[in-house]
């Protein structure tokens, strides 16, 4: 019988059935960050147990660095302590760690694959939701707790339930203006926040063939944004000449070898699915969410949906989100008035999204009333970008070009809201207070709509821009 | 703890209801609070932003004080990874949890610390809460191993799938241990992945 992707990885990571029925799952890449991991590093000390694997675990430091002065000790001595942790304990369980002095620091979602430590065929997985990313490159890859983290660290394990399999098939084209990120945001909104509980998500169809690596990414980011703890695209020569000269890539005549398994994972032709979706990516158009989850999103063309018009459980959701917002049914989203743009995280932060960013602030400067902040989802993607002279055309446009790090995707450093500020956001998650501020608004989008937002000062058409 | 200590056969303890849906990890608790290196303070700071913005939240109320069971609208948990959200329901004291569905990761948080997260349909869920709300010194039971909720003389369905039902009603929740016990046959999966032994 024809097998999927997901049945492939996940018996060749299969240790044993565990008396609960669940499987024991081996994890091939464990990758760490300061915030999830300080209490399983205390956890693992108090039961006096070594990391099981130490050459299988990586760590970095994203979440809570400054992107401005990154001057050690950080202005913040909360995020110093969490840094100072992370150090002694990657040093004290023989870690490598990938911080600012190696050059290959950044959002643990980035550097994964940048550096091709994220392969085809493996199980990853991080103390981060957004580990999902990973799935791009043809990989079982979720988020986990920080309990369940002191688990990877101490057996390399996890005890997990295999989830069903959902098929999303995006057929047809996209039209010019319209990204990865629109693909994704219409994915969750047709679909559902919750569509994906139980559910793996594998992205197929003819736009999710055509898309770069770094686009794929996008869209495996989001899986757990529709509830699907992971998702995947099937690996292909798209993948492999991703992959090729990576850092931690296999070199040379290993690679070839490598492709050779790469390839045998894929899902089979005629697998069967316990659910297939379909999604007319020819009928998308750029997307923005109006409310407080990433599932309630529209068309730039359409108005903001009226509560009355939703199934009953789901209107209490819509009228919280328009009184948090501020924003009446039928209105339309273009030409809501934002404070705030922001360019970066792991859904949007690599050297492609930002360079489509910097096609629209070539053609225009950032409103006077708007705070416009880059930040490069990498140490790496920093320096290419650079090294193609984008920082200047976002810095001469008013755009802030800043240092690499999660930023205000979460705020959990000094990049916040203040107060109600409204931000057009590249990043992920727009859920109340996200971005910092208590009372902040957050509106998803893709990076080339975030910049169209900041040189307009509103909501805006980035088709219209580009001309 | 003995394994005994830890089994979660059934919770009894007061309610406390929360509608909506959708309540994600960052309401329960907002990344700010995530600067700590241990989990000590978080329940201090459970749905501090929403608490503050509505003097009237479940949590602020006096009648709700000592809740155990945690009565929740659909896809509660949502979002972001972070245990701290567990932890900060857990150490101001929920024990057990009823909802419509669970964000994934939230839900196997909960089992790995021994709370249990049960599933039940909406119109028992919105049952509950207004029995709740209306008699909240009257104990929940949320039974585990018999997949069901009871309040006062009514019982309802829930459910909670095998495997965490398993680990929690025998008290092996606490997971390091058990994925611990299959030894070597985690290094010999290992070495059988092309990618671990290299190409």
């Amino acid at each position: 019988m024809a097998r999927t992707l997901l049945d492939k990885v996940w018996e060749a990571h299969t240790v044993r059935v565990l008396p609960s029925g669940q499987t024991q799952l081996l994890i091939g890449l464990h990758l760490i960050h300061e915030v999830t991991t300080p209490q399983a590093f205390q956890m693992l000390k108090d039961a006096k147990l070594p990391v099981r694997m130490p050459e299988r675990t990586v760590g970095t430091l994203d979440h809570i660095i400054p992107t401005t002065d990154q001057t050690r000790p950080y202005a913040d001595p909360l995020a110093e302590e969490m840094a100072v942790h992370m150090y002694r304990n990657t040093r004290e369980f023989g870690l490598p760690l990938l911080d600012m002095a190696t050059g290959r620091q950044g959002i643990v979602h980035v550097i994964g694959p940048e550096l091709g430590l994220s392969q085809p065929g493996m199980t990853i997985a991080c103390g981060d939701s957004h580990t999902s990313t990973h799935g791009a490159v043809g990989a079982i890859a979720f988020g986990i707790g920080t309990t369940q983290v002191r688990d990877v660290l101490a057996t390399q394990c996890l005890a997990m339930t295999k989830p069903r399999l959902r098929q999303v098939r995006v057929e047809g084209a996209l039209a010019r203006g319209v990204y990865a990120k629109d693909v994704i945001l219409t994915i969750i909104n047709h679909l559902g926040v919750k569509g994906g509980v139980g559910y793996a998500y594998e992205y197929a169809g003819p736009v999710i063939e055509r898309m770069s690596m770094e686009e794929r990414l996008t869209v495996c980011n989001m899986s757990i944004e529709g509830g699907a703890r992971f998702g995947y695209v099937n690996p292909d020569r798209t993948t492999f000449d991703y992959l090729r000269g990576r850092p931690h890539a296999p070199q040379g005549a290993a690679f070839d070898r490598a492709v050779q398994w790469w390839t045998s994972v894929a899902t089979e032709p005629g697998a069967a699915f316990d659910d297939v979706a379909r999604i007319d990516g020819s009928a998308i158009e750029p997307v923005v969410t109006w409310g407080i989850n990433p599932g309630m999103s529209v068309g730039i063309t359409q108005t903001i949906p009226s509560p009355e018009a939703q199934p009953e459980p789901e209107r209490p959701t819509f009228r919280e989100a328009l009184a948090h917002m501020g924003f009446q049914a039928g209105q339309p989203i273009k030409g809501a008035r934002i404070d705030v743009a922001f360019v970066g995280s792991c859904t949007n932060g690599r050297l492609s999204d930002l360079r489509l960013a910097a096609e629209v602030a070539r053609k225009g400067k950032v409103a006077k009333h708007v705070r416009a902040l880059i930040v490069p989802g990498s140490q790496q993607v920093a320096k290419a970008a650079e090294a193609e002279g984008l920082h200047e055309i976002f810095q001469q446009a008013g755009f802030q070009w800043r240092k690499a790090g999660c930023s205000m995707c979460l705020g959990m450093n000094d990049d916040k809201l203040q107060g109600r500020e409204m931000s057009a956001s590249s990043s992920n998650r727009n859920f109340i207070g996200r971005q910092g501020s208590p009372t902040g608004r957050t509106l998803l989008m893709s990076p080339a709509m975030v910049a169209a937002a900041a040189v307009t000062g509103a909501v805006a058409d980035v088709r219209e821009i580009l001309g | 703890m003995s394994t005994a200590d830890m089994q979660r056969r059934q919770v009894t303890g007061r309610g406390i209801p929360l509608p909506g849906n959708d309540i994600d990890t960052d309401r329960i608790i907002p990344a700010r609070f995530l600067k700590e290196v241990t989990f000590e303070s978080m329940g201090e700071h459970v749905f501090e932003d929403a608490r503050t913005q509505n003097p009237e939240h479940p949590f602020n109320q006096a009648a709700y004080q000592g809740a155990s069971v945690l009565v929740v609208g659909q896809n509660f948990g949502c979002g972001s990874s972070r245990e701290h959200a567990p932890q900060a329901l857990m150490r101001w004291g929920i024990r057990a949890i009823v909802g419509g569905s669970f964000g994934e990761i939230f839900f196997g948080n909960c089992t790995m610390l021994g709370i249990p997260c049960l599933t039940a349909s909406q119109a028992d869920l919105e049952w509950l809460q207004k029995a709740v709300a209306r008699e909240p010194r009257t104990p929940v039971t949320v039974d585990v191993d018999k997949q069901e909720v009871r309040f006062g003389d009514r019982t309802i369905q829930a459910a909670i799938p095998d495997g965490p039902r398993h680990q929690l009603v025998g008290g092996t929740w606490d997971s390091t241990a058990v994925l611990l016990e299959a030894g070597a046959a985690i290094e010999s999966t290992a070495r059988r992945l092309p990618y671990v032994v290299g190409f």
